[in-house]
């Protein structure tokens, strides 16, 4: 029987003639469908718009349904490499953002002091004004280098280039020190480029899927849960190494529920198993990797059965996963994850993921991972930007990007040199960073904080100048190049006019940029046509761009098996097993468990993930998505819970070490949790009133990570060291 | 003719996307949704199994919906498909009593409501909206009947579970385990 697609249903039950085959084409007795009023909801747009999602920061393809005017829904593009026709929840309700009637519509000035929300509504132009005096007063008193930049999204490029311009190499993303930097240095380390996002995994292809706390189906990044359920449907082994019953370990042939904190012993015991068994891929490693004989070495004595006092897990299970994934290679691939800040130690644990990968000789292949190519988008001839003295970031020479960590430690100690301005574009650092009161106490020393931000997030309480974006559903945006397996570049535009007196990013830029007399370096006054004239540069088709949202781009092979040939940027030119690098920076050359402290009796250690319908806390107040998951639950073991005298739907806190308590939040009492923590899923429990749907609602972890590990080699915080007790919450 | 839905348990991650998916296609009032998730984890840990459900009107063969409705707004149009004409509901919630898998609501306008599988796109050649957007491609709908459809054939292939089957309603939503 041949497969059939989804799309074939068209023309299966449309016919030749379209939308009128069903009636005409007979199917069902009579010669017209019966009229029902209510039938149709009228939702279908009259124009439809193509852009991507900016909902998360997988970017998966859109087309907005525009009707009279307003946004009625949003469905996947067909065609599109990362959407495939598919969306995820999240995507799938971006209109809740759009019309949240909590949304920032118009610039705010503070009143009064920092901490205090007193605001009064201002014109652009003073906001604009007082912003860059600002800027300009840090600049003189301190040195350019003074004002720090915060930034996610895809709009952050235009401040990046404002921020460069003014003279300052301070800025950097929450997203590389709290989430993915130690498995991008790891990949850097072993084969000479960071990971790259959207992650380069073939999934759709791989016979074994190793995730290390990584819960694919709860994180819904589009194209990678449908290549995950695809390996599931095609019966692909998958071994799921969590304290949790993920979605994802319920789809495992092998669920491995590790003690949290030691999946470094587990790492190196699969590494021992495969190269003492001799199941790695002898001809990739002799040819391509250096280091084996010292890796042998000193993973000699890390067998399982060392590993099943730490680990928890029993050491015929240990083996019997390490042949199963090397049986598989090379369609055999260990995640590398996405957010992977946990202990402090994170980089060294994703370096042993590194590693196992290249035991099972899967670079590049299908089934492992792939090399994609990133489209190159030509630039105009702006000005080039001068050299910058050394960042904050420097303390960290392993350190690829800016490290978010060292600014907020520069603004506290004033070492390197002091920081004393903060730009922040699109990231509410209060939920992003461990230990909250010491940010504030970063954001209270601080002569200058503005914000720009589309929604009234936390960070936008403690600015000076709330400057208000439009959403992704109302901007231009610049290119977006993407790679993966076919290299293509999307184009963000406008379905419908900003609401309120919100402005697009690229707009607040350059006026920023005029203001502080550097707009010859940021010379867009007509987004469409510096976007045209860079597509054109490119080779691009900019109506093609315009028309679809993207365009596929020729790029060398992604695959060993399609032509590709493995070139690794290391210094031995070869995938390190043992790394150089680390040993002169007098750290392990090859990664060493070090014990992390476990919970007292009676305390669990406190983890932390997604739900599937919200990204972060930044959809947690949208109409849309709030009403599917409107608040968390925190999960413990049926017998914490018992022991506790408390059943599943009582209201409790989460108290930490130091005495900290949580909003109260609702007890899921489960079978599916390990006993010595507690899991809670992020971005909700906000504390800004404005937020009017998400206020106050479920409880929020970030409030209770107090305590956080530093990573030596990119400053990385590891966040999962917190211990903390449930009580019941007062009636 | 008689259309049905097969969702794949084994696919499905339990993600929402086919009810945010029918949230913004059909616009449904502020907090009602007509298709929903029912998650089942049983045993012990680490023994543990974990089913998920897409859950939502069922179009019955035999829909009580249908027979207790006394205005006949709750009606079987072409493919079996089980909807309410909202000219004809006065909100007696006669149906909503006789339907065993709790798939309608009375609309703030009045009205009982529920999922149609999307009556409106499927009249034109489409997708129900669930089905079109569902990542994990958990999701298939067509004609049971014939015996060279999808469903049909997914059916056949696995091991199916429906939802209340002592019912006798004859649901047409499968799930394949």
């Amino acid at each position: 029987m041949r497969k059939w697609t989804r799309r074939e249903f068209i023309q299966v039950a449309g016919g030749a003639a379209g939308g009128a085959a069903l009636v005409a084409g007979g199917c069902f007795q009579g010669s017209a469908p019966r009229r029902v009023l209510g039938l149709d909801p009228g939702t279908d747009g009259d124009r439809i718009v193509r852009s991507f999602c900016e909902i998360c920061f997988w970017k998966c393809g859109i087309e907005v349904h525009v009707k009279g005017g307003r946004a009625t829904k949003i469905a996947p593009i067909e065609k599109h490499p990362l959407s495939n026709g598919m969306l995820c929840p999240r995507g799938l309700g971006g209109t809740g953002l759009l019309y949240d009637p909590d949304r920032l519509k118009r610039p705010l000035v503070r009143e009064g002091g920092r901490g205090g929300q007193r605001f009064r509504e201002a014109s652009w132009e003073e906001a604009l004004d007082r912003a860059a005096e600002g800027m300009e007063r840090v600049g003189k008193e301190h040195g350019p280098e003074a004002m720090g930049l915060f930034h996610h999204g895809t709009g952050e490029g235009f401040f990046k280039r404002l921020l460069g311009a003014y003279g300052s190499p301070n800025a950097a993303a929450p997203s590389y020190a709290q989430c993915r930097g130690p498995r991008d240095e790891a990949w850097v380390l072993t084969y000479g480029h960071p990971v790259g996002s959207p992650e380069p995994v073939d999934m759709a292809r791989a016979d074994c899927i190793v995730l290390i706390g990584c819960h694919l189906g709860e994180n819904m990044h589009n194209t990678a849960v449908q290549e995950f359920a695809d390996a599931v449907a095609r019966g692909a082994t998958v071994i799921t190494v969590d304290p949790r019953f993920s979605i994802a370990a319920g789809k495992s042939r092998h669920w491995l529920p590790i003690r949290p904190g030691t999946d470094l012993a587990l790492l190196l015991a699969w590494i021992h198993v495969i190269i003492e068994e001799d199941l790695y891929d002898r001809e990739f490693v002799e040819k391509d990797a250096a280091g084996l004989d010292k890796l042998r070495e000193a993973v000699k004595d890390r067998t399982p059965v060392w590993a099943y006092p730490i680990t928890g897990i029993r050491p015929d299970r240990i083996a019997a996963a390490a042949r199963e994934m090397a049986q598989s290679r090379p369609r055999s691939l260990v995640h590398p994850g996405r957010h992977v800040t946990w202990y402090g130690d994170d980089t060294q644990r994703l370096r042993a993921i590194a590693i196992l990968n290249a035991l099972l000789g899967n670079y590049g292949r299908r089934g492992g991972l792939f090399v994609p190519s990133k489209p190159e988008i030509a630039s105009p001839a702006w000005p080039e930007i001068g050299e910058h003295g050394p960042s904050v970031s420097a303390g960290y020479p392993l350190a690829g990007e800016g490290v978010t960590t060292a600014i907020v430690d520069a603004t506290l100690t004033g070492k390197p040199y002091p920081i004393k301005g903060w730009f922040v574009y699109g990231t509410n650092l209060p939920l992003s960073f461990p230990n909250a009161k010491r940010l504030a106490g970063a954001i209270q020393k601080l002569e200058l904080l503005v914000a720009v931000d589309t929604m009234p997030m936390e960070i936008t309480g403690w600015a000076d100048v709330v400057l208000p974006e439009c959403t992704y559903l109302e901007r231009f945006d610049d290119l977006y190049a993407c790679a993966w397996k076919e290299p293509f570049v999307a184009l963000r535009q406008p379905a419908v006019e900003p609401l309120g007196d919100s402005r697009p990013g690229w707009w607040i830029a350059r006026k920023l940029a005029r203001r502080l007399g550097l707009g010859r370096y940021l010379p867009i006054d007509d987004i469409q046509a510096y976007l045209r004239q860079r597509a054109e540069l490119s080779g691009l088709d900019f109506e093609e761009l315009a028309r679809e949202g993207f365009q596929k781009v020729k790029g060398p092979p992604a695959f060993v098996e399609d032509g590709l040939l493995p070139v690794f940027d290391t210094p031995s030119g070869k995938v390190e097993l043992w790394s150089g690098t680390l040993e002169a920076a007098g750290l392990d050359p090859v990664p060493v468990y070090t014990p992390h402290p476990q919970p007292a009796p009676g305390m669990l250690r406190l983890l932390f993930g997604r739900v599937p319908v919200h990204t972060f806390g930044r959809t947690t107040n949208s109409p849309v998505l709030s009403e599917i998951v409107g608040e968390n639950q925190v999960w413990v073991h049926v017998s914490v819970a018992r022991r506790l005298g408390l059943e599943r739907g009582h209201m409790v806190r989460i108290v930490g070490e130091d005495g900290k308590r949580s909003t109260p939040v609702k007890l899921r009492a489960t079978e599916a949790i390990r006993a010595d923590c507690c899991y809670l899923p992020h971005g909700f429990g906000h504390s800004d009133p404005r937020l009017r749907r998400a206020h106050g609602r479920g409880a929020s972890d970030s409030d209770l990570i107090t305590r956080f590990e530093v990573d030596p080699l990119m400053g990385g915080t590891g966040m999962n060291v917190n211990f903390v007790s449930i009580e019941p919450a007062e009636a | 003719m008689r259309y049905a839905m097969v969702i794949d348990t084994v696919r499905c991650v339990g993600c929402n996307a086919c009810v945010v998916a029918c949230k913004t296609e059909n616009a449904t009032p502020e907090g009602y949704t007509r298709d929903w998730l029912r998650i089942v984890v049983r045993g012990e840990f680490p023994e543990l199994r974990r089913d998920i459900f897409s859950e939502r009107c069922n179009h019955c063969a035999n829909p009580p919906s249908v027979h207790n409705c006394p205005t006949g707004a709750s009606q079987i149009i072409e493919g079996g498909l089980v909807v309410v004409d909202r000219s004809k509901c006065t909100g007696c919630k006669a149906c909503i009593a006789s339907c065993p898998y709790n798939a309608r609501y009375v609309h703030p306008d009045g009205h009982v409501d529920k999922c149609t599988f999307c009556a409106h796109r499927v009249r034109r050649g489409l997708l129900p909206a669930c089905v079109d957007a569902c990542p994990a491609r958990a999701m298939s709908f067509g004609d049971i009947h014939d015996d060279g459809s999808e469903v049909a054939r997914l059916v056949r292939s696995r091991k199916i579970h429906v939802n209340n089957p002592a019912s006798g309603c004859e649901p047409q939503v499968y799930y394949l385990m």
